[in-house]
């Protein structure tokens, strides 16, 4: 389902291709066999209900889920058996739910704690131009920004390492809507400037701009595909799935 | 001034000091335990055991090579450290997966073998370690006598912790220990060698625990049990000032030191327990210590 889909664009490079990824916490089996694929500057979101898989696919990416099977390939490398630490070297990004901003650290050291992993990532200027709003925070305690402030230090972070394919898992949670309009606009600065980006979401509606495709997830499965321009002649389909 | 209270100014000044050094002590002790607790979860019980170690590896510099005591400052901690750091990756790192017990157990187990091979072969009588020529003699202050070697060591002993003090909250090395503390994963996950990071601060408590050692072997008899009695004391410290804390570490130890002088001087029976009863009254006031972040 997902090769054939995507083929629409084949001229750009396949970054990412996940096949029959499983995935467990202990007992657990959460992810059973999920596949899709994100080419070189392309923005997919996984959609899906609470529980779907969302969260654990983007984990067992970067490698933070200790157990898990199948194939996640990065540019063609199997990353399946790698550490996180090495998946972070490859050029991946990770901006976990729940933000990870640090509570000991300054908004400055949270800032520069990610070690740079390639060449090219985002100057200090180029992020506070993207985030005016930490410019002038840096010597704060990092937790003491704001829910919209602490996404975006935990985006800005990630710029500066030069990964190219970033992992962000549900930015708009919990935001208000006029921070969820900037950091909208803050993906589709960064698809311009040729970053690759999967995005876990709830809220589709904040992703129809930008996304080249959207997985929607059931069980832990990819149960559709669904591209950014059948979006609106998709919401049938997509409510069924997405309302309980 | 002090002749109405029944108290000579020698004996109040002098427990002060005696206070102050012992207090040098509890701090850079309970201050390794804190840094390798902060980031392990594992409290060392071997920190005793490593302690005595600093103290024998100068003691045997000393007296198998010929290398004197400022040498040995520099290079008997670094000795006890790597022996540190070899404990860490052959046994302790096999452990991180498990309940915090069993590191408690093994760092427990590990210090009573290395004690006990010690006594196997040096007795428990203690070796005697000269003071370095150009600090032994001290002044008389009219009040008070001061030994020249202890206001070295209390002088070390501050600019030690303050140094770490600042390692940890001022540089980048801080920032990723901090972090790490807080979200291993996290850390792992942005491309960051938590093993490698953890094994070194393993280290650096380690070499924190035998500098005390060097430091201690002028003044008490070098012996296998010197780390164990004194760590009975700082493990009380370490709950006072509140398990892991940096700054917490460095306050309380200065502190108890200068109330358990202090005691020595007013009520001299209470002044083997009186930081025991500390433990007691903070323990039932702020259970997670002076320091503590709650639980």
């Amino acid at each position: 389902m997902s090769s054939t889909a995507a083929s629409q664009d084949s001229n750009s490079e396949v970054l990412l291709a996940v096949r029959d990824l499983h995935a467990w916490y202990g007992e657990s089996h959460v992810l059973h066999g999920v596949e899709f694929e994100v080419r070189a500057g392309e923005v997919v979101t996984l959609l899906g209900r609470n529980g779907a898989g969302k969260t654990t696919a983007l984990k067992s990416i970067i490698g933070v889920v200790p157990h898990r099977s199948g194939s996640i390939r990065l540019q063609g490398e199997e990353m399946i058996g790698r550490s996180s630490r090495h998946i972070a070297r490859s050029g991946v990004g990770y901006v976990p739910e729940e933000r990870g901003i640090f509570a000991s650290l300054s908004v400055e050291e949270n800032l520069e704690l990610p070690p740079i992993v390639k060449p090219g990532g985002l100057t200090r200027t180029q992020i506070f131009d993207l985030f005016p709003n930490l410019r002038s925070r840096l010597g704060s305690q990092g937790t003491k920004l704001s829910g919209g402030e602490q996404q975006m230090l935990a985006i800005g972070r990630i710029l500066r390492t030069g990964a190219r394919l970033l992992l962000l898992d549900e930015p708009t949670e919990g935001l208000a809507p006029v921070i969820v309009e900037q950091i909208g606009r803050m993906v589709e600065q960064l698809k311009r400037a040729g970053f690759t980006i999967v995005l876990v979401e709830q809220n589709f509606r904040f992703a129809k701009a930008f996304a080249d495709r959207h997985y929607v997830m059931d069980q832990g499965r990819v149960v559709e595909m669904i591209q950014g321009s059948e979006l609106e002649s998709s919401m049938n389909k997509l409510h069924a799935y997405l309302s309980a | 001034m002090f002749e109405w209270l029944g108290i000579s100014p020698y004996g109040l000044f002098g427990q002060l000091l005696i206070g102050l050094i012992n207090g040098s002590f509890y701090a850079l002790l309970s201050l390794g335990l804190a840094v390798i607790f902060g980031l392990l979860n594992i409290i060392n019980f071997t920190h005793g055991a490593q302690y005595m170690m600093g103290a024998f590896a100068a003691w045997m510099l000393l007296n198998y090579l010929g290398v004197g005591y400022w040498w040995a400052l520099l290079i008997a901690p670094v000795i006890v450290a790597v022996i540190g750091v070899i404990i860490e990756r052959l046994l302790l790192a096999r452990l991180y997966h498990l309940d915090h017990l069993y590191g408690l157990l093994l760092t427990f187990g590990v210090g009573l073998v290395i004690t006990g091979l010690f006594r196997n072969y040096y007795g428990s009588a203690g070796l005697p370690y000269p003071t370095p020529a150009g600090l032994t003699g001290g002044t008389d202050l009219g009040f008070m006598y001061v030994p020249t070697y202890r206001v070295w060591v209390i002088g070390v002993s501050l600019l030690v912790c303050f140094g770490t003090w600042a390692l940890i909250e001022k540089t980048k090395l801080g920032a990723y220990l901090r972090a790490t503390t807080e979200n291993p994963v996290l850390v792992g996950a942005f491309g960051i060698n938590v093993p490698r990071l953890i094994t070194l601060t393993y280290g650096f408590g380690v070499w924190l625990a035998a500098l005390a050692g060097v430091l201690a072997a002028p003044m008490y008899s070098v012996n296998p049990n010197m780390g164990i009695d004194l760590m009975i004391v700082v493990f009380a410290v370490v709950v006072i000032g509140g398990m892991g804390s940096i700054l917490g570490s460095i306050v309380t130890g200065f502190g108890l030191g200068v109330i358990e002088g202090l005691t020595k001087v007013f009520y001299p029976e209470a002044s083997a327990t009186v930081i025991f009863v500390v433990m007691a009254i903070v323990l039932l006031v702020r259970p997670a210590g002076l320091f503590g972040r709650g639980t």
